[in-house]
């Protein structure tokens, strides 16, 4: 275990900044600071009001995590950071210090795909990934399937949301119901006293014709709205609790129906399910028993690993360094629409990748 | 004594390294959109022409800004994150007192950036190494007044020749000034501020209204 890659990974694609440090699948830190407080009365995440929270952060978290992982920045194998997808500027921020502190350690640099690693930080839970493995990816940024064969180096999409995100939906609806910001957890609250029966919400892209594995959820929140607005003007009481349950019930109808019929036509026995949203406890529930019904095992990690952490990126970053991928360079940019079919950015010229350290800066480290 | 001196406040991505008596290397690109890219690669040809290494740095100075802040951030989380892993000190300087400096200007005079959106960041200076008014962001027509009859410097203030008649070169900071005018202030015993981001404007972000209703009139 003691010869597995030790890296430390940086997250700062939305509004957490995180600074995770593993040892091949093993979870060492996990240190997060995060700008929600600051959003809130936003309803929102506000990109400048993120990037300045990253920036006034990232010293102090990189410090944590290796105090909480008692290792010395020296002993690590290489930094690991999200180079997209993302909010640019919040990117950029996490960009700029992992490249910085890789180059000034002499440890080499790999940008990665966030969304690879949220598939990626189930290692830390459940051991190695199956391959291929299916995953479901949901959050208030993304909502999608993909299949991954090796999560280095293939995640083919299988489906996403044609329009909100589902995490988004969740959002919208708790502002609609004035229950504040994020959505996610105060909805999953009050879902738990309500009928998930009580009003039959519809389920978005479940026709014959539709798309068997894209989601949409815009205009399941507009009949949400309408619901709540006609109850308002008719002046009678909105059942807060039996609306977030039949709303929730809707969202994760759809998402688990969708995850284990792309199982079954890929001949997939695994699924797994990552983002924000995995921390709904009804959609965990749901997936448990159709998954288990369909003779498919589910793997979802613990609730702080699905939303986003340094740890998920310092577990892809792991990976990357034990399957010997490239190194990125030190002109690394962030990429806001970095494509889920990357699952990280290597260097220009990989024909170099082992002389990468030595190439670009190794030689102007010591005296 | 070695300075690393950074700056990314102005389209420039400007480096340099002193040894407290002089500059021994520097280098300045112009490219407002790719400071991300930039700068690292930048401080690696620095050291290789320099001949020095990089655990021989004893500080490491960066410009605060005021800048555009995407850019700006690059350069103050970029001379945080050396101070972290080469555990040196990081001091801030403002950009403008790095135009200042480079102007040479023995007079009353003004340091202007572009701020963007039509506006400047802007400061007065009693000569090159004093700055009398706090860095401010404006439109150049509402500081007219403040800065009539004076010589300008500064991108900003070369590109508003109504309100900037006398403006001229330097039109982006070099880090070598930066680092000159660190290198001064601190062999006077000064100390030097902190490297905390001058953003002179709040975030953009809007406390929604209530939700837009959906259901049609
Ligand atoms: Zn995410």
């Amino acid at each position: 275990m003691a010869d597995e890659p030790l890296v430390l990974g940086i997250e700062t694609s939305c509004d957490e900044t995180g600074v995770g440090i593993v040892r091949g699948t093993t979870l060492l830190a996990d240190a997060v600071a995060s700008s929600v407080d600051e959003h809130a009365r936003f309803g929102g995440v506000v990109p400048e009001v993120a990037s300045r929270a990253h920036l006034e952060a990232m010293v102090p978290t990189i410090d944590r995590a290796l105090k909480e992982a008692g290792v010395g920045a020296k002993d690590l194998d290489g930094i690991a950071v999200t180079a997209g997808p993302g909010l640019a500027g919040a990117l950029l921020v996490g960009v700029s210090a992992a490249k910085t502190y890789a180059y000034a350690l002499g440890k080499p640099l790999y940008g990665v795909n966030h969304l690879a690693s949220h598939i990626c930080v189930d290692q830390l839970e459940h051991g190695p990934l199956p391959e291929p493995t299916m995953a479901l990816l949901v959050s208030g940024g993304h909502s999608s399937l993909l299949l991954s064969s090796d999560i280095t180096s293939d995640v083919r999409p299988m489906g996403a949301t044609i329009d909100d995100a589902a995490g988004e939906a969740f959002d919208k609806i708790a502002r609609v119901l004035n229950l504040g910001f994020p959505g996610g957890p105060v909805i999953d609250r009050y879902a738990r006293e309500g009928d998930p029966a009580a009003i039959a919400f519809p389920r978005g892209l479940t026709g014959p014709r539709d798309p068997a594995y894209d989601f949409s959820f815009s205009g399941l929140k507009t009949a949400v709205a309408r619901w709540i607005e006609a109850r308002r003007a008719a002046g009678e009481e909105v059942p807060v609790r039996d609306v977030a349950a039949s709303f929730q019930e809707a969202v994760v109808d759809v998402l688990t129906r969708k995850a284990v019929r792309a199982c079954k036509d890929e001949g997939v026995d695994h699924l797994m399910i990552g983002g924000g949203v995995a921390a709904n406890s009804r959609l965990r529930v749901l997936a448990q028993e159709r998954c288990e019904k369909a003779g498919i095992r589910l793997r979802v990690p613990r609730p702080k690993l699905c939303t986003d952490n340094g740890a998920m990126v310092a577990a892809l970053g792991a990976e990357m360094v034990a399957r010997g991928r490239a190194a990125s360079s030190w002109d690394l940019s962030a990429d806001s629409s970095l494509p889920v079919t990357d699952p990280h950015v290597p260097g220009r010229d990989p024909g170099h990748d082992h002389d990468h350290v030595h190439e670009a800066g190794g030689e102007n480290l010591y005296s | 004594m070695l300075l690393l001196a950074l700056d990314t406040a102005t389209p420039a991505v400007t480096v340099a390294l002193h040894d407290g008596t002089d500059v021994i290397a520097s280098s300045s690109q112009v490219d407002a959109r790719r400071h991300g890219e930039l700068l690292l690669p930048a401080v690696d040809r620095l050291l290789t022409e320099a001949g020095r290494a990089l655990d021989a740095v004893t500080a490491v100075v960066v410009g605060v800004g005021p800048g555009p802040y995407t850019g700006l951030r690059v350069g103050l989380m970029t001379a945080d994150t050396f101070g972290l892993a080469l555990g040196v000190p990081v001091h801030g300087l403002c950009t403008l007192d790095g135009l200042a400096y480079a102007s040479d200007l023995s007079g009353p005079f003004v340091v202007a950036t572009d701020a963007r959106r039509k506006e400047v960041y802007w400061a007065r200076y009693d000569d090159s190494r004093t700055r009398v008014t706090e860095p401010a962001v404006d439109r150049p027509a509402d500081i007219a007044g403040q800065v009539a009859g004076l010589p300008a410097v500064g991108a900003g203030a070369l590109l508003y020749p109504d309100t900037f008649p006398n403006a001229h070169e330097p039109e982006h900071v070099s880090a070598a000034a930066l680092a000159s005018l660190a290198a001064e202030r601190l062999a006077a015993g000064e100390e030097l501020p902190a490297p905390r981001p001058l953003y002179l404007r709040r975030p953009d972000a809007q406390v929604p209204k209530n939700y837009k209703v959906v259901t049609p009139k």
